[in-house]
């Protein structure tokens, strides 16, 4: 990403995205050497149960980082919509109403969350971070210390379910279709540059007429309804709601987004990138807890590897600059 | 052919490639890691990692180990959620391990991926933390509430010599466990040899230190003649020993009850506390792997009824507990004194 412009040439393999297949080459060599169970179809189809509920966030997490902002409440908004999504089942409404029902609610929850970034001009962290603790503490307030499970049986499919009787989940291809939709609206139409330049500089886009808000609303209120999005196939795949669910998710999103190659100061990042990143992370966690690697390590590794990401393109791009002035001199 | 385009494209093939190496290996024998006869692989998982209880619980499940020769996986989520669980339940199937035994966070949440073990030929054990058969084969329980109660009861009469007042102080008054515990206490109290003991009340200290602490006290005022003390709640007894120091009472009044060790250590040793109880869980983990193994091996099936040896703890016997799968309810819980405390204060 740092390559400069005019130098179109060497561009192409600088580009972050390769940093990270190299990564996943590599954690895949290592993986496949320490576990004999690593390299089976089965084995690394199953994986992505415990890894595509993130992703349909991170997917839309991307876009509201590339636009320069944040959604810190979106596992909060999980255990809300989950939770009324259950409630509304358990009290005698039809399962697939209840699930329509839990989508609106997340989606309310965004719209809330871009309603009060645009009118009043607030930071999104700022405010993202109360609706953290308010959709959390509104889960609480439904359901208490209580759960719901007992879901009927097409409902379990939606996060346990194959595709007929191969080993392919239901949510992996799920996923890919959700993917393609994402990849194609960022790269490729207006709303998906306008997202870009509101993160290179909001206030010349508003001067250039962009509807800035709307756009941030939008973003907003598809975060909240990929959130409970995400619930629907969590409840789904553990068979039980509650308010203490997807707890500490928020941050491992942000993670994956920020290894990605998204910038936190907005206006950077692309697709590939954050997918790439996604499934990284994944076979990281499902490799090194194939070798019983305890927890806590697992979270050192994987800090690690965002600590160095962020330094080696600074790095890099000392080294080059470097190089260009010698070559000047 | 712009850049993102040829990003996009390189991640395809990179990902068909490695899709496809994935599949060529899949149908490759699973005999890479060939089983050992009699050997057994129990992965065991604890509600988080870096809990001193559970720690004591790993050296005896370990101890067991190596006495049946058999593979133990001790792990943990780093926070103790369901979905850090099921997480590792998954890759213990993905392992082929023979045995997988839960201590649940969520019981309810666990119940898809169990079966999802059992399908794929995997024993699931649940211990210390309850779980039904629709999820698990066998329950490796807790000593039972009949079992807590009654030994509070028989430590007191030892300390005052059968004889004298004694009061409860207990956590809440709407707390399931410490209610059925002073059930058990009173049924315990109608045998003969109690007689001289008088029950004078029970008091509840909510859990909370300070008030348990104040409730200690009032208890010291209320009752002059007072001989003994019963706290079945590890806060409760904490604080009902600070406040016997505090008042010199030490050695007047008697104290028992449930604690932990690490807690109650010094007062044990300064004679605050003569004795106490609670369940070891170096003896859980052992008996946990030793259940794990007799499923394993099936020399039991999980059947209510079956009978197994479990080393040195001895025989137990499978029974059934209503809201439980098939149970193995681990006999006595322990007593701690001045003898055997300093082993444990630093265990849990």
């Amino acid at each position: 990403m740092n390559a400069e412009i005019g130098k179109k040439k060497n561009v192409f393999f600088r580009r972050w995205e390769w940093y990270l297949v190299i990564l996943i080459i590599f954690v895949n060599i290592v993986n496949v050497y320490l576990s004999p169970y690593y390299l089976n179809m089965t084995n690394l189809m199953d994986m992505t149960f415990n890894f595509m509920e993130k992703g349909f966030i991170v997917l839309i997490m991307a876009y509201i980082m590339i636009s320069a902002n944040i959604d810190i409440s979106v596992a909060s908004n999980i255990a809300m919509s989950s939770v009324v999504m259950s409630v509304l089942y358990q009290s005698g409404f039809n399962i697939w109403l209840a699930v329509l029902s839990g989508l609106c609610t997340g989606a309310a929850g965004g719209l809330l969350n871009g309603l009060i970034v645009t009118r009043f001009r607030l930071s999104s962290v700022v405010v993202t971070l109360g609706t953290y603790s308010l959709y959390r503490g509104i889960s609480f307030l439904i359901l208490g210390d209580k759960a719901v499970t007992k879901f009927p049986e097409g409902f379990s499919y939606v996060g346990q379910g194959y595709i007929l009787n191969s080993p392919v989940p239901f949510q992996l291809v799920v996923f890919v279709v959700i993917a393609v939709l994402f990849i194609l609206i960022l790269h490729k139409t207006t709303f998906g540059r306008y997202v870009y330049s509101i993160g290179t500089n909001e206030e010349a886009c508003r001067y250039s007429g962009v509807k800035v808000d709307r756009i941030k609303v939008i973003l907003f209120t598809l975060s909240g309804f990929l959130s409970a999005f995400s619930g629907v196939f969590l409840t789904s795949r553990i068979g039980v709601s509650r308010p203490s669910i997807a707890l500490n998710y928020e941050l491992e999103i942000i993670t994956i987004v920020v290894l990605g190659g998204v910038s936190m100061y907005g206006g950077k990042g692309t697709m590939a990138g954050v997918i790439l990143a996604l499934f990284l992370v994944g076979m990281l966690r499902y490799g090194l807890s194939l070798k019983n690697v305890p927890a806590n390590m697992i979270l050192i590794i994987i800090g690690l590897i965002l600590i160095c990401s962020a330094i080696i393109p600074n790095v890099v791009y000392g080294v080059r600059k470097r190089s260009e002035f010698r070559k000047e001199i | 052919m712009n850049v993102s385009k040829k990003t996009a494209v390189a991640v395809c093939i990179v990902m068909s490639v490695f899709l496809l190496v994935g599949t060529a290996f899949a149908a490759k024998p699973k005999g890479t890691a060939e089983k050992e006869e009699g050997v057994y692989t129990i992965g065991m998982i604890v509600k988080n990692l870096g809990n001193p209880f559970f720690e004591a619980c790993e050296r005896g499940a370990k101890e067991a180990a190596a006495e049946l020769g058999d593979k133990i996986i001790f792990t943990g989520p780093d926070v103790p959620t369901a979905e850090g669980q099921i997480a590792l339940i998954d890759s213990f199937i993905a392992q082929r391990v023979d045995v997988i035994a839960p201590v649940a966070n969520d019981p309810d949440a666990l119940i898809p991926v169990c079966n999802k073990a059992r399908n794929a030929g995997i024993n699931v054990v649940a211990w210390n933390s309850p779980m039904t058969s629709e999820g698990v084969d066998i329950y490796v329980d807790n000593p039972t509430a009949e079992s807590l109660g009654r030994i509070e009861v028989q430590m007191l009469a030892d300390l005052i010599d059968y004889e004298g007042e004694f009061a409860i102080l207990s956590a809440a008054a709407t707390m399931p466990n410490q209610n059925l515990f002073i059930e058990w206490m009173k049924e315990e109290l109608k045998l003969p040899k109690y007689s001289k003991m008088k029950f004078v009340g029970t008091v509840y200290g909510d859990d909370l230190r300070e008030k348990s602490y104040n409730e200690a006290m009032g208890l010291f005022k209320s009752y002059p003649n007072l001989k003994g003390i019963i706290s079945p709640t590890t806060v409760g007894i904490a604080a009902t020993a600070r406040a016997l120091e505090d008042e010199g009472l030490s050695g007047k009044i008697e104290l028992t009850g449930l604690g932990l060790p690490s807690e109650m250590a010094e007062y044990i040793k300064s004679g605050t506390c003569g004795k106490m109880a609670l369940f070891n869980p170096v003896d859980q983990g052992y008996l946990s792997v030793y259940a794990s193994h007799t499923i394993a091996s099936g020399e039991i099936e999980g059947n209510v009824g079956e009978t197994f040896s479990a080393g040195r703890m001895g025989e137990f016997e499978i029974v059934e507990v209503k809201g439980q799968a098939p149970s193995i309810i681990m006999g006595e819980p322990f007593i701690f004194d001045a003898g055997n405390i300093d082993e444990w204060k630093d265990v849990y």
